[in-house]
């Protein structure tokens, strides 16, 4: 029945494996991942050209904003500190609005998690896509998974230092390209790159590439997996963030076991035989090195590209793809249940399957409904409503802002005339990258009069104040109250700035002193 | 320990250390500690040569880099000192006016100039200028010699009544009680009050203007607005330098008070001096 003669048998051995597992201390076992190929691998070429194509050109990518303000799409000014992502600009104090932004992105990654599981590890985390990259160049310089296993092993020769070298020198390459597009993030990209290649840019940016080419060339050539099981919390959350109804990599042994590299004599033998050749394919391909027969575990990033080997040795032997497939534990532990008729014997794939060898109408198989549970619905409805609430916050922020801050010292200054003064410093913020007249008006306080230091404008009740694009203005005012109006020590009133032209206005409630003598 | 104890369990050897039958497990470090451990000793012999570190008799070994933080502070302090250069220059070569009306240079000389004030002025004016009974307070408008810059410029460059600066600003009200006789007193310290509140006894304003006429007018004129020239407070507004009301104006008549102020030029130099000027200028009772 089973023709395995034309699948590759492949000597692998799992590096977490019961028989081999060592102290913590051992040094690292080697993993030489086979090239897999199959629609996950598609998809995660896809996903790989996406976000290293997001790392490296946005920062390339332009955004008109007029005269006043730079005009590089995605832009963090350190220096002037503002922060420019297309058509929002954020000062420092509009912080929140990043960390809200990293509030959704917590909640996303328990959706996705308690959804399709590690998918984050699997897909878009920059651990797993540069370790793909690095691959890629590892195999087209030494080969695959054979080539570079004999190579390692192999003695120094001329050709292995050459592919060494080589292999090195490229990743190296990515590595400084890595770190010189981080920096393009915080600064002038066209001009910074003349500056980097010209030997002129600051010296922070030359640190800044050094430290990120190391990091990467250490994360993703030399530790790579081991960044993933030794290194990162996340593995260990989220554990807690699955559960039965989440998505995981699984191998299906209700329909694989017993595995046999004999099929046919065992079945010559009456005995019962999974789909399992035990052809070892999932564990060569596996980047972590891992076997995932032996169930779930926490190295497993999820990468699928095991049910893209077992799919392609499937397809050889003429049956159904998903040996290996993203399976939730309730559909998992109903199809044990079955095949090993309630739990009560070992698995036999014969109960899953009718007679004419096609799976049994009872076997569970994922449905989209299941990602739709009240967990996620909770997550969603969370992810949701922070962002629609950043979205209003957004849309409905002020863009002219006016703070004021009373004089202590003195608090007061009683005049020639009996009049009494008191000093106030306000700031006015023009948070847009065009200049403006801004009128500051006094409201309350009757019959005062205010004076602004270096404006040449004759005393009154409102002053006009031109704003720099993109400013903060601080003016020294002096508001004068006449003697007979004082209606005791501290009264109340507002300063508010408006913008005639758009009608934006803030006010700022202040106080004004007065002596006791002068009522 | 002669023999070498492996541990049953996990088949690891001891280190021989033995409480109460309890062992130690002799686990070899990680090899990437152990690494790091032999950098950071690398590291720090190669840091001790290359900065101050090792103590001698009478100093410490300088390092290879030749560097001390005495050099940075002092290179940091040159690096200030240039920044400023350009500005002080500037309020060197121009006038109190102009610096006062050059936005920049005005923002420059009150930062530099509100210092100067911390530092010697506020023992007399207060550290917010607001002055005290027979210390004039600097933030309103009202000014003795004068509230133009460079009038504020000129009181702080010589000082007031300070007796070793030939060119002092010097003016002395003489004690009317010996001159007129206390009645005459109580009649135009009635008459001055009158000028800016009200009097207890408004019959006495009459004598009181007569006697101001007779007495007072030469310094502080016809109209009570006083003089600049002389220092001759203006007699007509709401501030008091010794205290307002009747009683404190008779004290003043009948004995006055003086105050002293050091001229600065001498212990500060000219570029404070202007920088302070502006500095008082800009409280907000600037003319």
């Amino acid at each position: 029945m089973l023709d395995n003669t034309q699948v590759e048998r492949l000597e692998a051995e799992a590096v977490n494996s019961a028989k081999v597992r060592q102290p913590l201390y051992a040094a690292r076992k080697k993993v030489f991942p086979k090239r897999a190929s199959g629609s996950f691998r598609r998809f995660k070429w896809l996903v790989m050209a996406i976000t290293l194509g997001i790392y490296y050109l946005t920062p390339w990518l332009r955004w008109d904003r007029g005269p006043f303000a730079p005009d590089q799409a995605v832009l963090l000014d350190v220096a002037n500190r503002r922060f420019y992502f297309f058509f929002i600009e954020i000062w420092p104090q509009e912080f929140y609005y990043v960390a809200g932004l990293l509030v959704m992105a917590g909640v996303g990654l328990f959706l996705i998690t308690s959804t399709v599981g590690r998918a984050w590890c699997g897909y878009t985390c920059p651990q797993t896509v540069w370790v793909d990259l690095f691959l890629v160049v590892e195999r087209a310089i030494e080969g695959d998974r054979n080539a570079r296993m004999k190579l390692d092993a192999g003695p120094w020769t001329a050709r292995k230092l050459v592919l060494r070298v080589s292999k090195h020198a490229i990743w190296l390459v990515i590595g400084a390209a890595t770190g010189g597009a981080w920096i393009f993030y915080f600064a002038d990209a066209p001009t910074l790159a003349g500056e980097i290649f010209t030997g002129t840019a600051a010296p922070v940016a030359y640190i800044t590439i050094a430290v990120l080419t190391a990091t990467t060339y250490t994360f993703g050539g030399l530790m790579r997996e081991q960044v993933c099981t030794y290194m990162c919390p996340w593995p260990r959350i989220q554990a807690a963030m699955l559960d039965e109804n989440s998505l995981t990599v699984t191998y299906n042994d209700w329909r694989g076991e017993p595995r046999s590299r004999h099929a046919k004599k065992v079945i010559a033998a009456g005995q019962p035989v999974g789909d399992c050749v035990d052809c070892n394919a999932c564990v060569a391909v596996c980047p972590m090195g891992i076997d995932i027969r032996d169930g779930q575990q926490l190295e497993c990033i999820t990468c699928a590209l095991c049910i893209d080997a077992c799919d392609g040795v499937m397809d050889k032997l003429g049956r159904e793809h998903g040996l290996i497939s993203y399976a939730t534990l309730s559909d998992y532990n109903a199809n044990m249940m079955l095949a090993t008729a309630g739990g009560s014997g070992s698995v036999n794939p014969s109960l899953v399957r009718t007679a004419d060898g096609l799976f049994s109408d009872k076997v569970a198989h994922f449905h989209i409904r299941k990602i739709f549970r009240p967990r996620t619905y909770v997550y969603m409805g969370l992810w949701s409503l922070i962002g629609l609430g950043l979205l209003y916050s957004l849309l409905t922020r002020d863009r002219l802002e006016v703070n004021v801050l009373h004089d202590r010292n003195p608090q007061f200054v009683t005049l020639s005339d009996g009049s009494i003064r008191n000093g106030y410093t306000v700031k006015l913020l023009n948070m847009i990258p065009e200049p403006r007249t801004i009128v500051v008006t006094l409201q309350g306080l009757e019959g005062a009069e205010m004076s602004v230091v270096g404006i040449d404008h004759p005393a009154g009740r409102s002053v006009p104040i031109s704003v720099e694009p993109d400013r903060l203005k601080m003016l020294k005012v002096f508001v004068r109250q006449p003697a007979g109006q004082i209606q005791g020590t501290a009264q109340t009133f507002k300063f508010r700035a408006e913008d005639k032209a758009s009608f934006e206005s803030d006010e700022y409630t202040a106080t004004f002193n007065a002596p006791e003598i002068a009522r | 320990m002669s023999t070498e104890h492996i541990d049953d369990v996990s088949g690891i050897s001891t280190t021989g250390h033995e409480w109460d039958g309890i062992r130690e497990l002799n686990n070899p470090l990680p090899r990437w500690w152990v690494i790091t451990f032999y950098i950071t000793i690398a590291w720090a012999i190669g840091y001790t040569i290359a900065y101050p570190a090792w103590p001698m008799l009478s100093s410490a070994t300088s390092g290879l880099l030749g560097y001390s933080s005495r050099n940075d502070v002092k290179n940091e302090l040159a690096a200030a000192e240039l920044a400023k250069g350009k500005y002080v220059a500037a309020i060197q070569s121009k006038t109190v006016s102009e610096i006062a009306a050059d936005d920049a240079l005005r923002e420059f000389a009150v930062a530099a100039g509100g210092a100067t004030f911390k530092v010697n002025c506020v023992q007399c004016h207060g550290s917010g200028a607001q002055g005290s009974k027979g210390f004039p307070n600097l933030n309103d408008d009202d000014w003795l010699w004068g509230g133009k810059a460079d009038q504020i410029q000129q009181t702080i460059t010589h000082g007031i009544r300070f007796a070793s600066d030939p060119d002092t600003r010097i003016s002395e009200m003489p004690g009317f009680g010996d001159i007129i006789t206390p009645e005459q007193i109580t009649q135009v310290s009635a008459y001055v009050a009158s000028l800016s509140g009200k009097v207890q006894d408004a019959s006495l304003i009459e004598p009181g203007a007569k006697v101001f006429a007779e007495n007072c007018v030469a310094c502080h004129g016809a109209n009570a607005k006083g003089n600049r020239e002389f220092g001759a407070p203006d007699l007509t507004d709401a501030i008091w330098l010794y205290g307002s009301g009747e009683a404190a104006i008779a004290a003043q008549v009948r004995a006055p008070k003086h105050g002293v102020m050091p001229a600065w030029i001498d212990r500060l130099g000219e570029t404070k001096v202007k920088e302070l000027a502006v500095y008082v200028h800009s409280l907000g009772g600037g003319e």
